[in-house]
């Protein structure tokens, strides 16, 4: 019942929130969501499963209640975590209590209903990263839709209200895509399942339950719902070409909601692709994976090369996302231990070091109120323990070792050139052509820090630029130590989550 | 648990609710000629939102002990059959109340100072009670009565802000359509007479077996009174008084007609449908009803959701919209096979009148509540609405999301409930527009959100007091239409059993 009274809580805290006056509301809306990260650190360790949420095995923290009867098709509210699930509701309770500490300074208009909105999203992650039956996990996903829609229309920059509403249109419409190609998927099972639980489908999915539906062959139908949830969720994610309402989303976000976009909401969609359609049809991601690791590929340089392009800081990091995306694509599509694997912990390495990154954007932006490369430089005099962090951060995204991306790069990369996936060394030459991204990405960071921190300061102001509060520093800080400690000792995750991949590539239980 | 009615009460006593809310609007009359002049709205509006819940809370009792269902003796029929009680009767009846109370609250506020006070709530509930007995139709000449007791008091509620040219306008375009639609529908149930000759429901389905020879005429009357619902839903292509008389009348009565009339207009239709023109009989005669819905269904929802996507003023973007949602509602008759799931796709179709009869009512009261406080009516005139009166925006935001089938709200289950049920039997197109006009009325809805939340407040953005009665009134719905998503299961499973006795 974890789970449940952490999900009740952060809903019940939303409330609370938006009902304080807005003097209170952003110490209020921290204390409350320090419960949920405690909850999670405790679900943590006292995890002790070694099965797959999807295909059996132990389960923690499992609760089903039948809930109604509906078409014939039994719903029940039905969650769990496993290996794969745990780390990213980790990741949601401490990014959410971060990304809150860090909109103190930036949001001083209608805090309350900010407050409240950020633990109303966070509700609906926890539920997403938890719900096993697949109309829960709908309700779920489309309900984190609605406050980012507020989020970044209320609070965000010049041009929010384009932003938002082409944030909304896009990936609602591919919600409903998603949505068509699952429920399509599950009339096709026919008899064999009567409900939307998730594992039950999956599990029939996997047997080769499926029939012929509304004059599709039981082919046909697995290939089209297959592409019809991965357009879905290729939009969320964001790979090139379905990308493009991500930089005007994170550019137009007030910094504490880039961060839970980069942070989280991106991980939505890989984390629904993983379970949808590399758990349920495996043999429709071999049949197609060339496509999908050229678009991994493309995803990787594209969004890498655009973010070279770019001279906005924070575009710079957007677009890096694309690129880091990218990498997770190309772990799933490997279907390895190491792959698979890989990517998960990638989703989890980019939350935090993505979170870091804009989060240290924004605080720089706070103190000059620019983001523009060109426009800043010597920033390390005037703001040296933000800097070091930015610094710290950017090593982070390139891959340096004993940090979190190096460890996920260096698992996907290694399950990528073992996958065998592709016939031929298909998998090994996309996975060199990836990684030629790590050199694009180096260049443009290093090229941003460049220019921006180091040199003499020059950026005129009639007000003076120094080190910013200690609680704007803090976050940055405590990401940086779970940034290093996931790269030194990756063991706290991806042991659990190697336990809960084995069982997707048919490995025993 | 609740004891069925039939083992303490006599029969008749079923039509509680309908025979509370007529005692309701009697003693309404008999305050108003105590003291004719009184403008105490306190005792008026307080009369008739006890008459109503009171109504509700019996339709609710009755409904969950069972009575008129399967197990507990079955449907009660009454005055030699003309008048059935049965789950499904009981349930339309909780949604006429439900938003009777809501109207009867939000119009305290709303006509305070205002004439002929008494003169609203009499008629609001003695439309109630037509509509409730509508409900319970089960004779073609009950159905007539009641539908036209229906509507007389709407006509009048139209044109009740007599001094305004355009409440009036609009009464007499409704009541106008209004008249020929009657005309039709009552021509109509003379030619069915003709060929049956029979106006009790199940002897008209057991009068076409029989009447080969008379098909065509047959035919005719059914499209015929098919004609006289689609008046009353505002289905295409009688729906064109919907906008001007949801436009020009009090907001209050727009919430009333929009919502709780619509809803009494399908409760008919769904029972004489079902029960005289059964789909296995009917339909391999040559009468195609379900063809002629489908088409309807089609056509009212896309048209609605298309022209609700062109206003400019709120009220009637509401009031295309609810045209649309007439639409979802009408692929419960439209989905219909012979041997299929009926059941589930009929109680589906009345779970999202359950749902749409809090948040279209709820949307109506807030435009009630922006009338009161001179707002304006366009979108523009909504900019940042937010920033003077958070909570009832909030409940707005509500209703507009649960109306564009988003979740978390109540909307999004039983447009989903619908289009599941209209998938299990086949109609994988209807579920497949309704989807896509889903999707598209996210647009014009989310303008009112955007317009209320985003967009910056123009300088001379007013409001004035809070009225509670219409503040209670717009949360009660937004609270209802939160809780319908969690609470959604009673209500569907409740639906669908007792849609599924009528086959």
């Amino acid at each position: 019942m974890i789970i449940e009274a952490l999900i009740a809580f952060t809903f019940v805290a939303a409330l609370v929130t938006f009902a304080l006056p807005d003097e209170y509301a952003n110490k209020a809306a921290a204390a409350l969501s320090v419960v949920p990260v405690l909850g999670s650190l405790w679900m943590w360790a006292q995890y002790d499963a070694t099965g797959n949420a999807l295909l059996g095995g132990d389960i923690a923290f499992e609760t089903t209640v039948e809930w109604l009867d509906l078409a014939g098709y039994t719903l029940s509210w039905h969650t769990g975590v496993d290996g794969i699930s745990l780390p990213l509701f980790v990741l949601t309770t401490v990014l959410t209590t971060l990304a809150i500490v860090s909109a103190w300074t930036p949001i001083s208009d209608r805090q309350s209903q900010f407050y409240g909105l950020m633990l109303f999203m966070e509700a609906n992650l926890l539920g997403v990263f938890t719900a096993l039956d697949f109309f829960v996990w709908f309700v779920f996903w489309e309900a984190v839709l609605v406050p980012m829609y507020f989020l970044i229309g209320v609070w965000g920059g010049p041009r929010r209200k384009y932003a938002a509403i082409k944030f909304f249109v896009y990936t609602n419409i591919a919600s409903l895509v998603m949505f068509i190609g699952f429920v399509a998927l599950v009339f096709g099972l026919g008899d064999s399942v009567s409900s939307f639980d998730l594992p039950a489908i999956a599990q029939a999915t996997r047997a080769g339950e499926v029939g012929s539906f509304a004059g599709l062959s039981a082919g046909a139908l697995r290939t089209a719902a297959f592409l019809a949830m991965f357009v879905g969720f290729a939009v969320k994610v964001p790979v090139a070409p379905l990308h493009t309402w991500l930089p005007d989303a994170h550019v137009e976000a007030p910094t504490p909601v880039s961060v839970m976009l980069a942070g989280v909401l991106l991980k939505m969609g890989t984390y629904a692709l993983l379970r949808f359609n590399f758990t349920m049809l495996p043999d429709v991601a071999t049949a197609l994976a060339v496509p999908i690791a050229a678009i991994a590929v493309i995803s990787v340089i594209y969004g890498a090369l655009l973010a070279l392009a770019q001279e906005d800081l924070k575009r710079i990091v957007a677009y890096s996302s694309v690129s880091s995306m990218g990498y997770v694509i190309l772990g799933l599509v490997a279907y390895t231990t190491y792959g698979v694997g890989g990517a998960t912990f990638q989703m989890v390495a980019h939350g935090l070091i993505s979170g870091l990154m804009f989060m240290a954007v924004g605080v720089m932006y706070n103190v000059t109120h620019t983001r523009m490369v060109g426009d800043m430089s010597g920033m390390a005099d005037r703001m040296p323990i933000t800097s070091g962090i930015f610094v710290a951060g950017a090593f982070g995204y390139m891959g340096l070792p004993l940090m979190a991306g190096f460890a996920a790069e260096f698992f996907i990369f290694k399950g990528a050139f073992e996958s065998t996936i592709i016939a031929g060394n298909g998998m090994a030459l996309a996975t060199g052509l990836a990684m030629f991204g790590i050199v694009i990405v180096a260049g443009y960071l290093l090229f941003a820090m460049q220019r921006t921190l180091f040199g003499s300061f020059r950026l005129e102001t009639d007000y003076e630029v120094r080190e910013a509060a200690m609680h704007d520093v803090a976050p940055l800080a405590v990401l940086l130590v779970l940034v290093i400690a996931l790269g030194v000792a990756p063991n706290l995750f991806f042991g659990m989550i190697q336990e809960a991949v084995n069982p997707i590539l048919g490995g025993v239980l | 648990m609740l004891e069925p009615l039939q083992t303490t009460l006599p029969e008749w006593a079923a039509l509680a609710p309908t025979l509370v809310l007529a005692t309701t609007a009697l003693v309404l009359l008999v305050i108003d000629s105590i003291d004719p002049d009184s403008k105490n709205a306190l005792v008026l509006a307080g009369t008739s939102v006890v008459g109503a819940v009171v109504a509700l809370g019996l339709a609710g009792w009755f409904l969950l002990a069972g009575t008129g269902q399967e197990g507990t003796g079955g449907p009660i029929y009454l005055f030699g059959d003309a008048v059935v009680v049965d789950g499904m009767a009981l349930f339309f009846m909780a949604i006429f109340t439900a938003v009777t109370a809501m109207v009867c609250l939000g119009a305290y506020d709303y006509l305070k100072d205002r004439e002929y006070q008494a003169e609203f709530y009499t008629l609001v509930l003695f439309a109630a009670t037509g509509m409730t007995l509508m409900a319970a139709s089960n004779s073609l000449a009950t159905v007539f009565v009641s539908l036209e007791l229906a509507s007389l008091p709407s006509y009048v509620l139209v044109a009740y802000l007599k001094r305004d040219r355009g409440s009036v306008e609009a009464g007499l375009k409704y009541f106008l359509i209004g008249a020929l639609s009657s005309a039709v529908f009552v021509f109509g149930i003379s030619l069915i007479y003709a060929v049956t000759g029979s106006l009790v429901l199940g002897d008209v389905a057991a009068g076409l077996q029989g009447a080969d020879q008379f098909v065509g005429i047959a035919g005719i009357g059914v499209l015929m009174i098919a004609g006289g619902f689609a008046f009353k839903t505002a289905s295409v292509p009688f729906h064109f008084w919907a906008p001007e008389a949801y436009e020009g009348a009090p907001a209050p009565v727009s919430a009333f007609l929009s919502s709780a009339s619509k809803a009494a207009g399908f409760a008919v239709a769904f029972r004489v449908f079902v029960t005289a023109f059964p789909v296995g009989e009917v339909v391999p005669m040559g009468i195609d009803w379900v063809l002629a819905f489908q088409v309807l269904a089609v056509v009212t929802m896309t048209l609605g959701n298309f022209a609700a996507a062109t206003q400019s003023n709120v009220k009637r973007m509401l009031a295309y919209s609810s045209i649309g949602h007439a639409g979802y509602a009408l692929i419960g008759l439209a989905a219909l096979t012979a041997g299929g799931q009926n059941g589930d796709v009929l109680g589906a179709s009345m779970t999202h009148l359950f749902v749409y009869g809090f948040m279209n009512t709820g949307a109506f009261l807030f435009i009630a509540l922006t009338e009161y406080w001179d707002v304006g009516r366009t979108f523009e005139d909504f900019n940042g609405l937010a920033t003077k009166a958070p909570m009832a925006c909030v409940a707005m935001t509500v209703f507009m999301f649960s109306l564009a089938g988003l979740p978390p709200f109540g909307g999004f289950f039983s447009k989903y409930a619908l289009f599941l049920g209209a998938v299990e039997n086949g109609f994988v197109f209807l579920a497949a527009v309704g989807a896509i006009n889903s999707a598209l009325s996210l647009f014009y809805y989310s303008r009112v959100v955007k317009a209320m939340w985003i967009e910056e407040p123009s300088g001379d953005l007013e409001i004035g007091s809070r009225p509670t009665g219409l503040y209670v009134a717009v949360l009660f719905a937004a609270v209802g239409t939160m809780l319908l998503l969690p609470g959604i299961g009673p209500v569907v499973e409740t639906g669908q059993s007792v849609a599924a006795a009528l086959f």
